[in-house]
């Protein structure tokens, strides 16, 4: 528990004492005049730090938004129909989670230098998504298969076509699920931007917190108190989606992976 | 009516079509690049251009010693790493699962290092390990284990060190968790059973809740592995390999080969022994995942 809570409560100590109490050696334990000092001064210091944290949300949402967009239509297949297959496709799609992004650095890169499109936001989403995608059918595919087919069959029967099928049934079913499944995507695409980030973009104006917090640390003298209190404020929202919904993502995630 | 169902249970091509989407894109974006990289790791490719070189990649690579070493290193990393998630993880899934005051408090506490972006809980590990000014170095000082500042990823062996614990950090939670998951779905009336005929604490662990989650370990340990075997943000982070090479393990050197020289031929060799490698994991780990299954299925 101390193990790994210490860094986080130490991060915020830091972030709240003064530069030159910091700079003690040996470490100095006690600080006398702690103060949120730092929140404000770190605007200074990075001054571009609004933009990094506008860059991973809407990196994190766009990102989020467009695995659904895919994810939806494939895992109701998945959970409804059989086909030739489908169970090999299945564990391909685990297989795929087991890849890092590193093997497939190159060739993006290269086929993202070609179309001029390093250094933009498109280069640091289309990746992200590959890798949110196979997870994302695994559990929406399990939320799928509780509503119980018989309710779409009978809706069927009396003459309901599949649009209305999914308006009227399947949609406000599974809202629990895509909420869930939109949180974890975000979630994920929020933690990943940092491989993709520091590959495939350079420029300042669209670097997400990770990456744009990283460029710092090569500086000679590192404000660390501002330097901890920024990334407090880069982990913050992720945490706050996190204990609000901690229950379900939890819940989701293992039972995909320990029953099936 | 019967007919009418079948033909709403049985539409093949719409089942295709509604997958065609997803299956592209990963084609696209995943299989595309995979097949790419093989290609390239045949070719001396750089920002330059291209030629077909054959073996040469693999030659070069295969023959050097550093490539070896680094082969070992991240194997030996692993280990480390690995074990000591799945040792803490199981001492924290029994902690957590046992009868304690609070313990839905501390379930929630044991996540954070597993949801927070990688990369900026690094930023907070740098802080610590801060040879002059980091606590851990402070603490040292203070109680005279060390006799003066200690740059901990200053040298190969501390480094070393340092970043498998910053990795155990980051990958224990996940552990924890699923454990604790497994544990709970161990029917109660079993322990009830042992209960009566007398079994201490020890015995019900090792007789019943150890068994019974044994498939759940087995897959946790070859799933950390695989990801242990990934991890390139912590090492990046914290060191970029160094120092001397110390920290490089494969992730690390195909990254560096690749993007940090350009030399696109060379990292690719290097990604292709990642994915061979990878591909082995990820079998066993299918293999093991479709026997568990059966195994249910029979039950």
């Amino acid at each position: 528990m101390t193990f790994i809570l210490l860094p986080f409560v130490e991060m915020f100590y830091a972030s709240l004492r003064p530069l030159d109490h910091l700079f003690r050696s040996p470490y100095q334990f006690y600080s006398d005049d702690l103060s949120f000092w730092a929140y404000r001064e770190m605007w200074k210091t990075v001054p571009m730090l609004p933009r990094y944290i506008f860059n991973s949300f809407f990196l994190a949402s766009v990102t989020s938004l467009i695995t659904l967009l895919f994810v939806i239509p494939a895992a109701y297949s998945y959970a409804r129909f059989r086909f030739p297959f489908k169970n090999s496709s299945l564990y391909i799609l685990l297989a795929i989670n087991m890849f890092s992004g590193a093997v497939l650095l190159i060739p993006l890169y290269k086929v993202l230098r070609t179309f001029g499109l390093l250094n933009t936001y498109q280069a640091m989403i289309v990746p992200g998504v590959a890798f949110l995608i196979p997870t994302a059918i695994w559990l929406l595919k399990s939320y799928f298969e509780k509503i119980p087919i018989d309710l779409e069959e009978a809706a069927f029967v009396d003459g309901a076509s599949r649009v209305q099928i999914l308006r009227h049934i399947i949609a406000p079913l599974s809202t629990p699920g895509l909420v869930v499944v939109g949180i974890y995507a975000f979630i994920g695409s929020y933690a990943q931007q940092f491989l993709f980030a520091i590959t495939f973009n350079q420029k300042k104006e669209y670097m997400p917190i990770p990456s744009g917090l990283y460029e710092f640390i090569g500086y000679t003298t590192v404000k660390w108190n501002e330097m901890m209190a920024a990334s407090l404020v880069g982990i913050a929202p992720v945490l706050i989606i996190f204990l609000f919904l901690q229950k379900y993502i939890v819940a989701g995630l293992t039972s995909g992976a320990v029953k099936n | 009516m019967k007919q009418k169902l079948k033909s709403y249970n049985a539409q093949t091509y719409l089942a295709y079509a509604l997958i065609a989407p997803a299956a592209l894109y990963i084609v696209l974006i995943v299989a595309w690049p995979l097949l790419e990289t093989i290609r390239l790791s045949f070719t001396n490719s750089s920002l330059a251009g291209e030629d077909y070189v054959g073996f040469e990649n693999y030659k070069k690579m295969l023959s050097s010693k550093k490539f070896n070493g680094i082969i070992t290193r991240t194997f030996v990393w692993m280990f480390f790493s690995v074990s000591l998630k799945l040792i803490i993880g199981l001492i924290g899934a029994v902690l957590l699962n046992a009868n304690l005051k609070g313990r839905s408090i501390f379930r929630v506490l044991v996540m954070p290092p597993w949801v927070v972006p990688i990369a900026i809980g690094m930023l907070g590990w740098l802080w610590l390990y801060n040879g002059y000014f980091g606590i851990i170095a402070g603490v040292g000082m203070r109680t005279g284990i060390l006799d003066g500042p200690f740059g901990f990823l200053a040298y190969k062996q501390s480094a070393f060190i340092s970043t498998i614990i910053a990795d155990v950090w980051v990958g224990t939670p996940m552990v924890t968790v699923f454990f604790l998951a497994a544990m709970q779905g161990v029917p109660r009336d079993l322990y009830e059973a042992a209960y009566c005929d007398g079994a201490s604490r020890w015995d019900r662990f090792f007789k019943i809740t150890l068994p019974q989650i044994t498939p759940v370990i087995i897959t946790m340990s070859l799933l950390s592995a695989i990801w242990t075997f990934n991890s390139f943000e912590i090492i990046w982070i914290l060191t970029e390999g160094g120092p001397r090479g110390a920290t490089t393990t494969l992730i690390i050197d195909t990254y560096k080969q690749a993007l940090g020289n350009y030399k696109f031929g060379r990292g690719a060799a290097r990604a292709v022994v990642v994915m061979i490698l990878l591909t082995l994991f990820a079998g066993f780990y299918l293999a093991l995942l479709a026997r568990i299954n059966k195994k249910i299925s029979h039950e």
